[in-house]
């Protein structure tokens, strides 16, 4: 492999380790910041022992979320940097925003949540989680806005030798980069709800610390069911977006060869690529592609035999992933609408099959985002950004395999650790359960601000 | 005045600040091993970095950012020359953070242990690092048109060492007076102390570092032209001498706050040194990425000034209120508390 082959695999092994602990903290922040809240207002117990075992799966998460962040964005300059001196006047922004406006805010605040439990008001305290769950999701905005960009360049102008920004606001405010943002959002939700559900699904199998697992389960399968359905939602809406502005991409993601006014969906599709067609299609729905994509049955969608071969994402990864995502993205409404249904009815205790179910969901929307962002990513091949610049062009020039080499198996062997140790912890502080609050002194244990 | 010379000053004052912070917890975090005696002491001085440390690394990523943003060709060409030295600081920050937040997590002795060694290495070598680097930044990297000529073993010349083992006195100084000022008891009186020895090899290495500076860089010539100028680095050897004048008193917050200063104008004296520079090439003048050919569009200049305009105060502003919130010496019972997590 050369230093190109290198520095994409590299940045597909850092970024989907990167991505394993992100979106759960999207949709943890969230609810732990509920669950303190619901303490201060109440002055009820139960939810400070849930913040307290919520928050410290949500740190060790969060630890491991942060660290890796910093590759990202180091390894901008050091793989990619024809790309970066390329597109850094308009890409840089809003990575320096995010550092800025986001991440500052985060790290700053987390401290203040771990170690300010006896330094600040209970109030204020509340208020340092939500500061951090904010930060969180706008640290993802920026970070999406920024790959928007590359999906969809917008507000630039090519002069110079680069792409220059000449308007902020239609980099702000790509419609790409928002769809990209709440699809994102809303699938770290569902993560965090299957998260929640499955560690307390485990707890309730088991009738440990009963109360304080079923009424997280009931939490999570509300934020669960919301967050799912949102999901889908604006999945819609995303795919309808990439059929307009990325032709390729959407072909791909149907495996769809031929030009077609009145696209059919066919449920069963076997790609086949060599031959540039699909060896099987059945189960067809006439025009409900075409629908899917424009809103209307009769609208024509472009095949990939329209553009040239070395303009096409590999067709075979891309449409795998979509159909798998999408599948689980319907699975997950049904899911977290059984396990609403049955949690309303304090059932969840008599359903011992929905709580095995819902604990060996837990890996699965893990894998619906990992697969979503390899359709984000290898569909939009052999473009870094859409229609403006190469993969292959933008490598850097100074780095040689060795170099890659090194770094790849460094990163592979550290990173590697880290995933031992992350499961570790998390596995054995999920089944250790909450801590009991008894040492703590009545005075810290009252009702106030 | 050129929105490239804001930016230039700007990127200055990020890493002068980012030195400034993570200095003390780099400091703090390589002494600690040695300093702290027993497992109460060790959690005293996880108290004092604990809080704030995160926060204090953001401050690089911001100045990474900001050099992305704001001069990308000298981000991409920085970043893709000094790839595998990057990569070393890249994992030694990954295992700082990770050692800071797990060791805490499992109560076993060799759990422990074994995140106290990458508390070491991870602050340790991202000091020395960062002084390698910023040595060579100053002398300038041997490149042209073709690119880049240098292996990591370029950047371990005699110049970028000593840099290395600048940065590394004046982030344990730091991190011996954050420890003077933050702990109590015995650990806070050892760590004084340890500074006021620290002190003296400090202060040699940097006289070589400034003499060293004459030969082997040409960040002087700067100061030549414009005397005036030379106030940055007068300030910075005063600095210097204050934190022993503080620590003779045993007022070791004002000590702290000289060091605070010194490692500040340091930083500044080097920035100063290299306009027009980002990164001068040692080869031909010509090739050196300045901050007119390698900067961002003004238009992106604009945005991002007033981006930083907004949210750096209100970034201070909350950093600051935070420090005050955990102002207190920290006391072996406060180490033994449990914080709900650790």
């Amino acid at each position: 492999m050369d230093a190109l082959a290198l520095s994409r695999l590299q940045f597909a092994v850092t970024s989907m380790f990167h991505f394993i602990f992100v979106p759960l903290t999207l949709g943890l922040s969230i609810l732990t910041a509920y669950m303190e809240t619901r303490y201060v207002r109440t002055g009820d117990e139960i939810y400070l022992m849930m913040t307290k075992f919520w928050g410290k799966l949500f740190l060790i998460n969060f630890a491991l979320g942060v660290v890796t962040g910093i590759t990202m964005e180091f390894q901008f300059g050091m793989n990619w940097s024809e790309y970066s001196k390329y597109v850094g006047d308009i890409f840089g922004a809003p990575l320096a925003i995010e550092a800025t406006v986001a991440f500052f805010l985060e790290s700053t605040f987390i401290g203040l949540w771990v170690f300010g439990w006896k330094k600040i008001s209970k109030g204020a305290h509340a208020l340092s989680i939500w500061l951090v769950a904010i930060a969180t999701n706008l640290s993802a905005l920026w970070i999406l806005l920024a790959n928007g960009w590359m999906q969809h360049p917008v507000g630039y102008a090519l002069k110079n030798n680069r792409a220059e920004m000449v308007d902020f606001a239609a980099v702000v405010g790509n419609a790409y980069g928002w769809l990209k943002f709440f699809h994102t959002l809303f699938s770290g939700y569902v993560i965090a709800a299957f998260f929640m559900m499955g560690i307390a699904a485990y707890h309730i199998m088991k009738k440990s610390n009963l109360d304080f697992f079923k009424r997280s389960f009931r939490i999570a399968a509300t934020f669960g069911l919301v967050s799912s359905l949102l999901v889908v939602v604006v999945g819609d809406f995303h795919a309808k977006g990439v059929a307009s502005t990325q032709p390729t991409k959407f072909a791909a993601m149907e495996s769809l060869w031929e030009t077609k006014t009145e696209a059919p969906l066919n449920l069963v599709v076997v790609p086949d690529p060599e031959n540039e067609r699909n060896s099987v299609e059945a189960v067809k729905i006439q025009g409900m592609l075409s629908f899917l994509a424009f809103g209307d049955g009769q609208a024509k969608i472009r095949g990939l035999k329209e553009f040239p071969r070395e303009d096409r994402p590999p067709v075979l990864p891309t449409f795998l992933s979509f159909r798998l995502m999408a599948g689980l993205g319907v699975l997950f409404v049904l899911l977290s609408l059984t396990a609403y249904i049955t949690a309303k009815r304090d059932k969840l205790e008599t359903s011992p099959a929905l709580l095995r179910i819902m604990l060996y969901a837990l890996p699965l929307p893990y894998l619906a985002g990992q697969l979503g962002w390899i359709v984000a990513e290898v569909g939009r091949q052999p473009w870094i950004v859409y229609g403006v610049l190469k993969t292959s062009d933008a490598v850097s020039k100074a780095v040689n395999d060795t170099q890659v080499w090194a770094s790849l198996i460094g990163f592979t062997l550290l990173y590697g650790l880290l995933a031992v140790v992350d499961v570790y912890l998390l596995t054995r502080s999920a089944k250790k359960g909450p801590d009991d609050l008894s040492g703590i002194p009545k005075a810290a244990r009252t009702k106030g601000v | 005045m050129e929105f490239q010379i804001i930016w230039f000053i700007l990127w200055g004052v990020l890493w002068a600040v980012y030195f400034m912070l993570d200095g003390f917890d780099f400091g703090a975090g390589t002494l600690y091993n040695f300093i702290a005696r027993n497992e109460t002491e060790k959690r005293m001085v996880m108290k004092t970095v604990g809080p704030v440390w995160s926060g204090n690394e953001v401050w690089l990523l911001t100045a990474g950012g900001a050099t992305f943003a704001a001069f990308p060709t000298t981000y991409a060409l920085m970043f893709s020359y000094l790839y595998t030295a990057l990569l070393l600081v890249l994992f030694s920050l990954i295992l700082r953070g990770v050692s800071l937040e797990f060791r805490g997590k499992v109560e076993s002795s060799a759990w422990r242990k074994g995140w106290d060694l990458g508390i070491f290495l991870g602050s340790f070598l991202p000091s020395l690092l960062f002084g390698v680097a910023f040595g060579n930044i100053f002398q300038g990297l041997p490149m042209d048109e073709n690119g880049y000529h240098g292996t990591l073993f370029t950047l371990l010349n005699p110049y970028g060492l000593l840099t290395g083992v600048l940065f590394v006195l004046l982030f344990l100084q730091h991190g011996s007076l954050w420890l003077a000022v933050k702990t109590g008891d015995s650990l806070g009186e050892r760590s004084a102390s340890l500074s006021n020895r620290l002190w003296y090899a400090l202060l040699i290495v940097a006289v070589l570092f400034l003499a060293a500076t004459a030969f082997a860089t040409k960040l002087y010539a700067n100061y030549l032209q414009n005397l005036i100028l030379c106030i940055v680095p007068a300030i910075a050897v005063i600095s210097l001498l204050a934190i022993k004048f503080f620590a003779l008193k045993a007022d070791y917050l004002k000590a702290f706050y000289s060091s605070c200063l010194t490692i500040v104008m340091v930083t500044f004296t080097g920035v100063i040194g290299l306009y027009p520079n980002l990164i001068p090439s040692s080869m031909s003048p010509e090739h050196s990425l300045t901050i007119f050919n390698s900067s961002s569009s003004i238009y992106t200049l604009k945005i991002m000034t007033v981006v930083a305009l907004i949210f750096v105060p209100i970034v201070i502003a909350y950093q600051i209120w935070t420090y005050r919130v955990f102002r207190h010496k920290t006391t072996p019972v406060d180490a033994e508390e449990e914080s709900g997590f650790y």
